[in-house]
């Protein structure tokens, strides 16, 4: 449950990123603004006042959601806007003399684009981008708070039952841990190998 | 004096000195050439024991650099050593990486570090730049600021490692006047360098460097004019080359 | 939309909403700081080749990394309380944050003192200075200005997580917004507001950070 709303939101929060980072990049400064307006809030206000606004949100509009969707739906612009911002660097910072040899070489911009901005760019931002799931993945457990039932709020329910916080933290603690720790390992040794 | 034995160095497997044993007196000027990889720099860092040594001794003033009871940091102010890289201190103003061992190590108070400063920087040449901060100076001019802070602390030896190898050609001139002038002024150094014509006119001694061993050592006329070695004459003959 | 916002509700709760402000602030400054002074062994230790210290560190620091903060606020609220130690949510939520701060922080010092060149070390050691005093004279002051924008982001994000606290009954900012959309089921028009509050409070410790590192960094 709680493994599908992640993957969504990685999925998803990708796409959107991506597409976003490629905006800021191609666009002008007046279509620019508001998606940097965006990007902004995106990342100065709290993910559970992010995903309560949306819930709430929801509400008023007349479509309450299912827990599972708005959350995939928060986490997913959370995401995007930090993948986004990411993707964007990652372009920009491709070296002018790697694009001035492709421009040499006779390649036109369009091809300078795709086959020399656009593969470098993406790939060094590749290890950023893994810490961003990271982050998603212990962020699902944010999303637990606006009436999901997944992991962690399975462990407080068991808790009130059980009486043995200690175990259940520990079982839920640990999962977390076995996630997170070799994706972020293997986001370090990428950025090791891209080092310039 | 300072007074190197029979010294190996290594770093892990690799073997970077085989046995180096040289003499350097007060008041000679002995310069280092070779090919990269010699050991040279290696040499002149362990000198002031910023590297270990396996195997030997190095004797500064009749101290022994790797005794333990010995102080390095009191023996480092009897050596001034300056780096291929400069390595001025970002974070300072000129006259700030000047004064900061002055103060610190030396103990004397802001108005006679300043002073001792700025004659220093003046002597290099960069008595103007006082106030900068080495961002926003020249290879040259940063490589004269690590010079004039070495020789603030008054030491009795100047170790130079390649000074001018990172600088831009037009840049370097300006650096090896300095040199001229210390020697002019009689301070004892032991220069690595590739600068041959330099190396030709400052040196007392010249010491040829190859795989870790001193192959051949000598006054500069007779090591330039008459290579006994095989290896110093290969090398001298890839220097003529890569001037035509 | 039958709905209609009634943004008033929000006005009248603006003391209780200020006060939730305040210990938010509170919080984040107090963890940052605790975080800082501990992340240096931290950084410290880790920076060694083997030892108990540097496996302690590690732990510590990819633990605070790699779990979620909502879940180490959680381990201290709920987890001590089977050792019979109850702590309440203001206590639980600084604990965390201290502990995941001192994690994130070590860090970016690490990073830090990694990004200054062994060499100016050496320099500064041929000149005569001891070790303490070529650290406190050349090292440091390099990796402050490497390392001030990171640590002023890692700020801003404890700033926004302090919110999780709420879940455990802090009344911080989230938490009082939390109460009275309870009470007045005011849900959305309440933390469009504390959002915003966060933004701005974000938006102004950014700022002030660009103007003091103006002041301080003149290089």
């Amino acid at each position: 449950m709680t493994v599908l709303m992640t993957l969504a939101a990685c999925a998803i929060g990708t796409l959107l990123g991506v597409l976003a980072g490629l905006a800021k990049v191609a666009l002008g400064p007046t279509l620019r603004a508001p998606l940097d307006a965006a990007t902004d809030a995106l990342r100065s206000v709290p993910l559970l006042v992010q995903l309560t606004l949306l819930y709430a949100g929801l509400g008023i509009l007349g479509l309450p959601l299912n827990p599972f969707t708005a959350g995939a739906i928060g986490l997913s612009l959370y995401a995007a806007a930090y993948i986004g911002e990411i993707v964007r660097g990652g372009i920009l910072a491709v070296p002018i003399t790697l694009r001035k040899a492709a421009r040499g070489l006779g390649l036109t911009r369009r091809q300078e684009y795709v086959h020399v901005v656009l593969p470098v760019g993406l790939i060094s931002a590749l290890p950023a981008w893994i810490g961003v799931l990271v982050g998603v993945v212990k962020d699902s457990a944010i999303a637990a708070v606006i009436g999901y039932i997944e992991l962690l709020r399975t462990a407080q329910i068991i808790i009130t039952r059980t009486q043995e916080p200690v175990i259940v933290l520990l079982a839920a603690g640990v999962f977390y841990f076995v996630i997170c720790y070799p994706v972020s390992q293997l986001g370090a040794r990428l950025e090791a190998r891209f080092k310039l | 004096m300072i007074r190197v034995e029979k010294v190996h160095k290594s770093f892990g497997t690799l073997d970077v000195l085989k046995g180096v044993s040289i003499d350097v007196d007060k008041g000679e000027a002995v310069v280092l050439i070779g090919p990269s990889g010699s050991g040279k720099s290696t040499l002149l860092q362990c000198i002031n024991g910023l590297e270990p040594i396996q195997r030997g001794r190095i004797e500064v003033d009749g101290t022994d650099v790797f005794a333990p009871q010995t102080d390095l940091n009191v023996l480092r102010r009897r050596i001034g050593i300056v780096f291929q890289q400069y390595n001025v201190f970002p974070h300072l103003t000129a006259l700030g990486n000047v004064t900061l061992a002055l103060r610190k190590v030396l103990g004397k108070g802001r108005a006679e570090a300043e002073a001792v400063a700025m004659r220093q920087l003046e002597r290099v040449g960069l008595g103007d730049k006082s106030h900068c901060h080495p961002g926003t100076l020249s290879g040259g001019q940063q490589q004269r600021l690590a010079i004039a802070r070495a020789l603030a602390m008054e030491p009795g030896y100047m170790l130079l490692d390649e000074i001018t190898s990172a600088l831009d050609p037009e840049l370097v001139g300006e650096v090896l006047t300095v040199l001229r002038d210390l020697r002019a002024d009689g301070m004892t150094m032991l220069i690595v360098t590739h600068e041959m014509d330099f190396a030709r006119d400052v040196a007392d001694r010249l010491a040829f460097f190859d795989d870790g061993l001193i192959v051949e050592a000598g006054p500069p006329a007779e090591l330039f004019d008459s290579p006994k070695t095989e290896r110093l004459q290969l090398f001298l003959r890839r220097l003529t080359q890569q001037r035509t | 939309m039958k709905y209609d916002l009634r943004f008033w509700v929000v006005w009248e709760a603006a003391p209780d909403l200020l006060r939730g402000a305040q210990v938010t602030l509170l919080i984040a400054v107090a963890t940052m700081v605790g975080g800082l002074v501990l992340a240096f062994p931290l950084a410290i230790a880790r920076r060694r080749d083997h030892g108990l210290l540097r496996s302690g560190a590690a732990a510590w620091v990819e633990a605070a990394r790699n779990t979620p903060c909502l879940f180490q606020i959680y381990a201290f609220y709920f987890g001590l309380g089977a050792f019979g130690i109850f702590l309440d949510a203001w206590a639980a939520t600084s604990l965390a944050l201290l502990f995941n701060n001192a994690g994130y922080t070590a860090e970016i010092l690490r990073g830090g003192l990694a990004a200054v060149s062994p060499n100016q070390m050496k320099a500064a050691r041929s000149l005569g200075l001891t070790e303490r005093h070529a650290y406190l004279a050349v090292i440091v002051p390099q990796v402050l200005r490497i390392v001030y924008y990171p640590l002023t982001n890692q700020f801003i994000w404890s700033l926004l997580n302090s919110s999780l606290g709420a879940i455990v009954g802090l009344t911080d900012l989230s938490g009082v917004a939390m109460v009275y959309q309870s009470s007045t089921f005011r849900t959305f028009e309440f933390f469009l507001v504390i959002g915003a509050i966060y933004f701005l409070m974000a938006k102004g410790v950014l700022g002030l950070a660009r103007v003091s590192a103006w002041r301080l960094f003149r290089y």
